[in-house]
């Protein structure tokens, strides 16, 4: 920028400034600099005066500039005079003489140490407010249960068919291919690591057992909570945004019956028809890796499986579903009443929904792998 | 630049599928003046002032702001007219993840380089002038009102000092107190900033009070353009019912004992 826009001159006692072209947005990083300088040099003169008749161009910024440079000079004892500023700029600078005048609020100094302490006390208090919550959701659902068994023509059926629709129809592909390759690798693990033993046969057990208890509906469960617990706290949480929730309300309906109760029902019936398709598609899946890697025959494989499995482990499976499913729906619609008005809140409770569904349906499965342990199942 | 036209709108032709919204459309704005633009509710206005800063495609004619055929300017000419001109969006449209603070610097932030210090000082500068006090600065959009609202979103819309500012609707959805208010900010915002504005509104007040002068859109087109005496001898029956209807009436019976 070739360019002075401001030069000083200092004779004896006065320092006389003159300031030139643009004194705008554009050129507010350089004129600070220059202002900062001049504001400096103050001390030494006793009277200081600033010409601004070469200024071509003035805005807010500029004007703000100025401002700053002659609260310098005022709080150093000086009285600037300011000579040569066109009429229509006065008024910007006398809008900018009442802005700023509060000194800016020092940020609260806080130890390191204490906030680190208070980050863990934060911390551990969200994790009881969240169990407050869902334990909250799950008294509402409850309580929406009971008054749609006393009346049963307020339940939503058409919402409901149209989330199975969602949930569980459109969902059957994606689970269906990622069960059957687990059940594959499953096996192909299996036979690759029994054969040293010349034990190949129990892959088969192995298949089963794991898939029927445990892995198939952990991967069901898995994969619902991320594709609809995700999409159900991001629906309910922009419906919280735009006040759909709270006219609801105002209407008389209660948000919990008309938007969660279907929603939770369609998981608890969802997961385990999709646990029982994910079964079958991973056994089909490890059968085909033993006949086409291990080299054992349907017949060989479907023998050994009948052995291998009781009802016992099937039953183990299906029992978990429905619970995983309640525990995804209440945490996916807890966590999307929580947005707030941000797009970031929606983002961050639809991440959280996940995260902590996923969490809890492991935790669950731990849980329900003691109580069949000490039921002898 | 006063007097000389900063936005030169010829024969614009935008629509949606079959129908064309605005029809052979052509309006100037000068420099230093407030132009209100009213019309029927889906009249095009704010279609108008969305094709104006290039939000919509147009199927014919020619948009030029402050010199620069929007359609013929490269990417550079684009931002740096971008950067004179500032948009209030019917809704605010503030970011909801930055502070009211960080909403007004964003403009700053992205286009200037600047001290941190003085960026903290022109955006609580720019709050102050639009009637916000310092501890809204650090509040989240979501915990505004309304009106406080429209305030920082015009906050924002003045960052960087621009030449130009478009309003869509900035009084709607305010009290009649707080849309006074808004008028007589944005008049005197437009006297020592020296702005052109360019200003949607349905408000009938608002016309009155703040606007130098006002287009009335129908049928695609301006069908009546000039200070607010025009407007009441207009003898196009929309403009007829909208400003000596009811509401119109009432103002007009008050400026007259007014006056």
């Amino acid at each position: 920028m070739g360019e002075n826009l401001l030069t000083s001159k200092l004779t004896g006692e006065r320092l006389e400034l003159a300031a030139a072209g643009s004194w705008t947005a554009a050129h507010a990083g350089e004129l600070e600099t220059l202002v900062d300088r001049v504001a400096g040099e103050a001390p030494a003169a006793k009277s200081v005066s600033i010409d601004m008749a070469g200024v071509s161009e003035f805005d807010t910024f500029g004007a703000w500039l100025l401002e700053r440079l002659t609260r310098a000079w005022t709080s150093a004892g000086r009285k600037p005079v300011i000579v040569g500023l066109p009429k229509h700029d006065r008024g910007l600078l006398k809008e900018m003489h009442g802005v700023n005048r509060e000194p800016p609020r020092p940020p609260a100094s806080e130890n390191r140490i204490v906030g680190a302490l208070a980050a863990v006390g934060r911390g551990g208090a969200g994790v009881g407010r969240d169990f407050m919550l869902f334990a909250d959701m799950l008294g509402a659902v409850g309580v929406a249960v009971t008054r749609v068994l006393i009346r049963p023509r307020e339940f939503r059926f058409t919402s409901t068919i149209n989330q199975f629709d969602r949930v569980a129809w459109q969902a059957v592909p994606i689970i269906l291919l990622i069960t059957f390759l687990i059940g594959g690798i499953i096996a192909q693990q299996g036979i690759f690591h029994f054969r040293k033993f010349g034990a190949e046969l129990y892959s088969v057990d192995l298949v089963g057992i794991l898939i029927l208890r445990e892995i198939g509906v952990l991967i069901v469960a898995i994969m619902v909570a991320g594709r609809s617990g995700s999409s159900y706290t991001a629906e309910i949480g922009s419906m919280k945004m735009r006040e759909e929730i709270d006219a609801l309300r105002t209407m008389g309906f209660d948000p919990v019956e008309v938007l969660i109760l279907p929603r939770i029902l369609v998981l608890i019936v969802a997961l385990p028809v999709l646990t029982f398709l994910g079964c079958m598609a991973a056994l089909y899946g490890g059968g085909l890796v033993a006949w086409l890697y291990g080299g054992m025959s349907p017949e060989i494989y479907i023998s050994r499986l009948t052995e291998a499995i009781s009802l016992t482990h099937f039953k183990v499976g299906m029992v978990k579903a429905p619970f995983m499913g309640l525990v995804i729906g209440i945490v996916a619609c807890a966590e999307g009443l929580q947005v707030k008005g941000s797009a970031e809140s929606l983002g961050l409770k639809t991440t959280a929904s996940v995260v902590k569904s996923i969490f809890l349906v492991i935790v669950l499965d731990g849980l329900f792998a003691i109580f069949f342990a000490s039921i002898g199942m | 630049m006063p007097h000389q036209p900063v936005i030169k709108v010829r024969d614009l032709v935008v629509g949606f599928g079959d129908s064309n919204v605005l029809d052979h459309l052509s309006l100037d704005v000068t420099g230093g003046e407030i132009l209100g633009v009213v019309g029927a509710s889906g009249a095009g206005k704010s279609v108008l002032l969305r094709t104006i800063i290039g939000l919509l495609p147009k199927r014919h004619g020619s948009v030029e702001v402050l010199g620069v055929d929007l359609d013929n300017a490269n990417e550079a000419q684009r931002r740096a007219l971008e950067r004179r001109w500032g948009v209030l969006f019917q809704q605010g449209a503030l970011f909801s993840s930055l502070t009211v603070r960080e909403n007004v610097q964003f403009p700053m932030r992205e286009n200037l380089v600047l001290s941190p210090r003085l960026m903290n000082e022109m955006a609580l500068a720019k709050l102050e002038m639009v009637g916000l006090s310092r501890d809204d600065a650090n509040k989240f959009p979501a915990e505004l009102s309304g009106g406080m609202t429209k305030r920082v979103a015009l906050a924002r819309a003045l960052a960087l000092d621009p030449e130009i500012v478009f309003l869509d609707e900035p009084t709607s959805g305010l009290d009649p107190i707080s849309a006074g208010d808004f008028d007589e900010l944005i008049r005197t915002l437009q006297q020592t900033l020296g702005l052109t504005v360019f200003m949607v509104t349905h408000d009938l007040e608002s016309l009155y009070t703040a606007c130098d002068r006002i287009a009335v859109l129908a049928d695609g087109k301006v069908v009546a353009d000039g200070p607010i005496e025009t407007m009441l001898e207009s003898k196009h029956p929309w403009v007829k019912t909208y400003f000596q209807g009811k509401r119109g009436g009432m103002l007009v019976d008050r400026r007259v004992v007014n006056v």
